[in-house]
Parts: structure tokens; C-alpha cells; sequence
């Protein structure tokens, strides 16, 4: 699903390098969590992942795909059998719940009919049934960040990748966005998701990455969130 | 593709940024207007070099009574029988010569009468006050200096001129009218290019979060930039219009107001006018869409 053969990368215009020659395995249908401090490479990480950027040394594979290789305009195809969330939710304000969802599916030409058809499922998978027509704004941060998750889940794609999930979210909310990712889990997609909740990986046991200045550190399953930082 | 959703979007990002939009609108329709009317403007050289070639000669003026004085060839008096038909006779040979026809001084002074018919001097001018000519038509009405070199100066030859000479002022003036419109037009250009590139610059910053949404989801390059192409053109085609429409009322004030006033100029009109029209319209919208191409590469990477 994901493999990292000696990845390192540097920035241009800055010394230390963000990763250094990470190596490491992801199986499908694992869930991992990848801690670490602000700074420890988790972002470059991810960043590989979606091939927002290419390894400056090593190679990152994702689905079977040598991403450092994939040219240019392939990668919008690669990107719709992944979904992202992030910590800031990135739904579009001026537009309703289900045309947030529909969007993701309208921009890569879903036809009409299968839209109308999915949208009310995952909305219903991720609890928001009967919210469809609810604009963002007068949604809870926990509903919003469903939302989100819906827009990723949509198009069942095989790794979801979170970005800090519930970094905007108090405890309630957390646990609901953590059982509803635990669930996506079940269904046999792999989930990958950084996090600073210490709670929340304790409590999953799950395995756990933990990157340090651009190094690996620990690759632990059924871990925990480590030591105090 | 599909296309609801496309003209959807052209919709609200031309509404979001109206003012720039207008600009936009403004520019191209002038620019276009200009390219239009400079390209109209070489049809209407073109089509008056035709038609007056056609009719303009060389014309081979015979001496007169009073030129003895004035012109050396003349120094004989008036040109007799005899030189007038060696004249011709010489004319007919050379092999670039057409036709040659025989305009005698009652001729002239009509021709005269009818091209200056307020002149004062009609009264004082007799018939014979004209000089009898030749008019001569080529084959080839850049081959002139043949018959002048041939004859200027031959006993009995006044002078010889070509008439062309005097509508080269003329085609001179729109020549230089059409350079000036080029070049009005080459800054207007510029200026709506500068306009659709920050156009495209601030309607892609103001959907920022729209694209970046759609390159997380995986749209394709051509379904993220497409809406921002589609609304440079789409503005573009309104410019067009505008200078279609700005062309077409052009043309009825030439014929409407100018040609009643300058009868001796065929105008071109409007079946010149709707061939440009498409021509305007293509190149609108391709420089709009090519501009919006370019300026997203910038801003959309993948």
C-alpha cells in the first residue's frame, strides 16, 4: 500500500534535511498513526504521500505506483483512489453539506445520476442523514469535520490520509471522529493518520510511527503516543 | 465534461469580479475594433487599387500651340498630323501597351468640365487651352517608366504622366491611417492581455480553495483550469461583440453619412464588415484563452 525505500528529503534553501532516509512498510488495510513533535517531518511525510512533493533522495510508493516517477499529469488520477482530511476541514463555506461532497465527485466528471446516488450514502456512513441541506457554517466542528471525511470516503479510495483530524475538536468530538475513521477502517481501506492527541492514540492502540527531526524513531504496532515532548 | 457545471462556474466567477470583467470587456472590444478597421481599411486599399488601376493611364500629352515656349520638345508648335500618327504608331509596338485611345481637344475639355464643374476657370479655359493626349492603357500598371523613357521628349510630346501618381497620395494617407490603427491597436492589445492575466490572477487566487479542493480530490489539470479559460474567453467573446457591433455601425456611418459626401470612392460595406467579424471573434477568444493558459501554469501547479 505504502512503501518508503530510504526517503529522504530537503528543501531548497534549508540545511537540515526534513526526512532522513525513512524506510518502512504499510500494509493494506492497516491503521497507523504517525506522531511527532512540530517540525519532526510528519507534514513532508504526508506531503510525499500526495505527492505534493517529490523525495529529494529514496523512493516513496503508494498503491504499487513509484510516485518520484509518476509524471505530472498522471497524478490527478493517483489522487482519486486516496482521500484527505485535515485539521481546518477545507469544506467550501457558500455551499451546502451534500454539494461539498458532490463537488469532489463533479470535478473529477462523475456523471449526475451516480452523485445523486453515493452522496446520500456516505452521508448517512459518517451520521449526517437529514443535515444534506445544512451550509457549513451552521455545522459543530465534529459535523463539519464529517463532512469532510464524507468528501474523502465518497469515492471509496483505498488509503485516507488525516491531518492532525482532531486538532480543531474538543474530546467529544474526537472519539466520534476517531470511531467513524475505525469504522472506514473496517471496511478494508488503510488509514493513516498524523495526530498530537496523546488520548486518542493511547486509548486506540493502534500502530504507531513516530518521526524525530526527520528520522524514524519507532515503528511499534499496537503502540502508544510515547513520551512526553 | 460536463458543461452545467462548467458554465455554472463561469457564472459566478465573472459576477465575483464584475468590475475587472467590464475592464476586460472594454479592452478586447477595442482592440478588436481596431484590428477589424485596420484589416478593413487594407480591404479598402485593395479594393480601390483595382478599381482605379484599372481605369487610371499613362497619359501622353501632345504639344500645344502655347508650349513652344515651355516645353523644348515643342519647340515645332503644335504637334502635326504627322508626329500624331508616329506617336501612336510608336505606342502600338512597345509589347506592354493594351489599348491606345486618341482623346482630342474638344474631348478634353469636357472631361474637364465634368470633373471640375464649380472650377471658375471653366469660362476662361477654351478647348484649346488643352492639350490633345494619348491615354494609354499597360498591361501592367507598374511598367510606366517604359513609355516615359520611350517618349518623353520626343518631338511633339508635351509631357508624359502617370496618373497613378496621383492616387498614391491618397493610398499613402489610409496606408499610413491603417499603420496608426496597427499600431493603437498593438498597445491595446497589450493592455487587454495585461488585463485578462490579472483577471485570471485574482479569480484564481479568489477560488483558491475551490482548486485546491479540486487537485486534492484528483480533478484533472484541464478540469481545474477550464473554468478560468472558459471565463477569459467567455469575456472575450462579449469584446468581440462589442467590437462587431462598433464595426457594423462604423459601416453605416461611411455609408450612410460618408459615401452620399465622397461619390468618387467606391466604400467597401458589409459583406467586407462579416467576414472580419468571425475573424475577430477567433482571435479574441484564442489570445483570452491562450493568455489564461499561461497565466494558470503559474498559479495552479499540480
Amino acid at each position: 500500500m505504502i512503501r518508503f525505500d530510504n526517503v529522504s528529503k530537503t528543501y531548497p534553501k534549508q540545511n537540515r534535511p526534513a526526512l532522513m532516509d525513512v524506510s518502512l512498510e504499510i500494509e493494506k488495510g492497516e491503521f497507523v498513526f504517525l506522531v511527532g513533535s512540530s517540525g519532526s517531518g510528519k507534514s513532508t511525510f504526508l506531503r510525499l504521500l500526495l505527492r505534493e512533493e517529490r523525495p529529494s533522495q529514496g523512493a516513496v510508493h503508494v498503491l504499487g505506483k513509484d510516485l518520484g516517477r509518476l509524471s505530472n499529469w498522471k497524478v490527478p488520477h493517483m489522487r482519486r483512489q486516496l482521500g484527505t482530511v485535515f485539521q481546518d476541514f477545507r469544506l467550501l463555506p457558500n455551499k451546502t453539506v451534500a454539494q461539498n461532497v458532490a463537488f469532489a465527485l463533479e470535478v473529477i466528471g462523475k456523471p449526475k445520476a451516480a452523485i445523486n446516488k453515493v452522496v446520500p450514502e456516505v452521508l448517512d456512513l459518517v451520521g449526517l442523514a437529514g443535515k444534506e441541506d445544512r451550509m457549513p457554517g451552521e455545522l459543530s466542528g465534529g459535523e463539519q469535520q464529517r463532512v469532510a471525511i464524507a468528501r474523502a470516503f465518497v469515492n471509496r479510495p483505498m488509503l485516507l490520509i488525516a491531518d492532525e483530524p482532531t486538532g480543531n475538536l474538543d474530546p467529544q468530538n474526537s472519539v466520534g471522529i476517531m470511531k467513524l475513521l475505525d469504522r472506514i477502517n473496517r471496511t478494508g481501506t488503510t488509514v493513516l493518520m498524523a495526530t498530537h492527541d496523546q488520548a486518542i492514540v493511547d486509548q486506540m492502540r493502534k500502530r504507531v510511527i513516530e518521526l524525530d527531526k526527520g528520522h524514524l524513531v519507532r515503528d511499534q504496532s499496537r503502540g502508544v503516543y510515547g513520551y512526553q515532548h | 465534461m460536463r458543461a452545467q457545471f462548467v458554465m455554472s462556474e463561469i457564472g459566478v466567477g465573472l459576477r465575483r469580479n464584475l468590475t475587472m470583467t467590464i475592464a476586460v470587456v472594454v479592452s478586447v472590444a477595442l482592440s478588436l475594433a481596431l484590428a477589424g478597421a485596420s484589416l478593413l481599411v487594407r480591404d479598402q486599399v485593395n479594393s480601390m487599387k483595382g478599381f482605379w488601376y484599372d481605369k487610371v493611364q499613362v497619359a501622353v500629352y501632345l504639344c500645344n500651340k502655347s508650349d513652344a515656349k515651355q516645353y523644348a520638345s515643342c519647340s515645332g508648335g503644335a504637334v502635326t498630323d504627322q508626329q500624331r500618327t508616329q506617336i501612336k504608331a510608336d505606342l502600338l509596338k512597345l509589347p506592354v501597351v493594351a489599348d491606345v485611345q486618341y482623346e482630342n481637344k474638344q474631348d478634353a475639355y469636357k472631361h474637364w468640365k465634368e470633373m471640375n464643374p464649380d472650377n471658375p476657370l471653366t469660362g476662361v479655359v477654351g478647348a484649346d487651352g488643352l492639350p490633345e493626349s494619348f491615354r494609354v492603357k499597360l498591361k501592367d500598371p507598374q511598367q510606366y517608366d517604359v513609355i516615359a523613357s520611350a517618349f518623353a521628349g520626343k518631338p511633339g510630346v508635351q509631357s508624359v504622366e502617370d496618373q497613378r501618381k496621383i492616387l498614391d497620395n491618397l493610398f499613402g494617407l489610409l496606408n499610413g491611417l491603417q499603420t496608426v490603427a496597427f499600431g493603437v491597436m498593438s498597445l491595446m492589445v497589450c493592455v487587454a492581455l495585461l488585463l485578462i492575466v490579472n483577471t485570471v490572477r485574482v479569480s484564481a487566487f479568489s477560488r483558491r480553495r475551490e482548486t485546491g479542493i479540486m487537485r486534492l480530490v484528483g480533478a484533472s489539470n484541464f478540469y481545474v483550469q477550464m473554468p478560468f479559460i472558459a471565463e477569459a474567453a467567455f469575456a472575450a467573446l462579449l469584446g468581440a461583440a462589442l467590437a462587431s457591433g462598433l464595426l457594423l455601425v462604423g459601416n453605416l456611418f461611411v455609408h450612410n453619412w460618408l459615401q452620399p459626401r465622397v461619390q468618387f470612392i467606391h466604400f467597401i460595406g458589409l459583406p467586407e464588415v462579416m467576414r472580419v467579424i468571425p475573424l475577430l471573434v477567433v482571435i479574441g477568444m484564442g489570445m483570452a484563452a491562450v493568455a489564461a493558459f499561461f497565466t494558470l501554469r503559474k498559479y495552479l501547479k499540480v
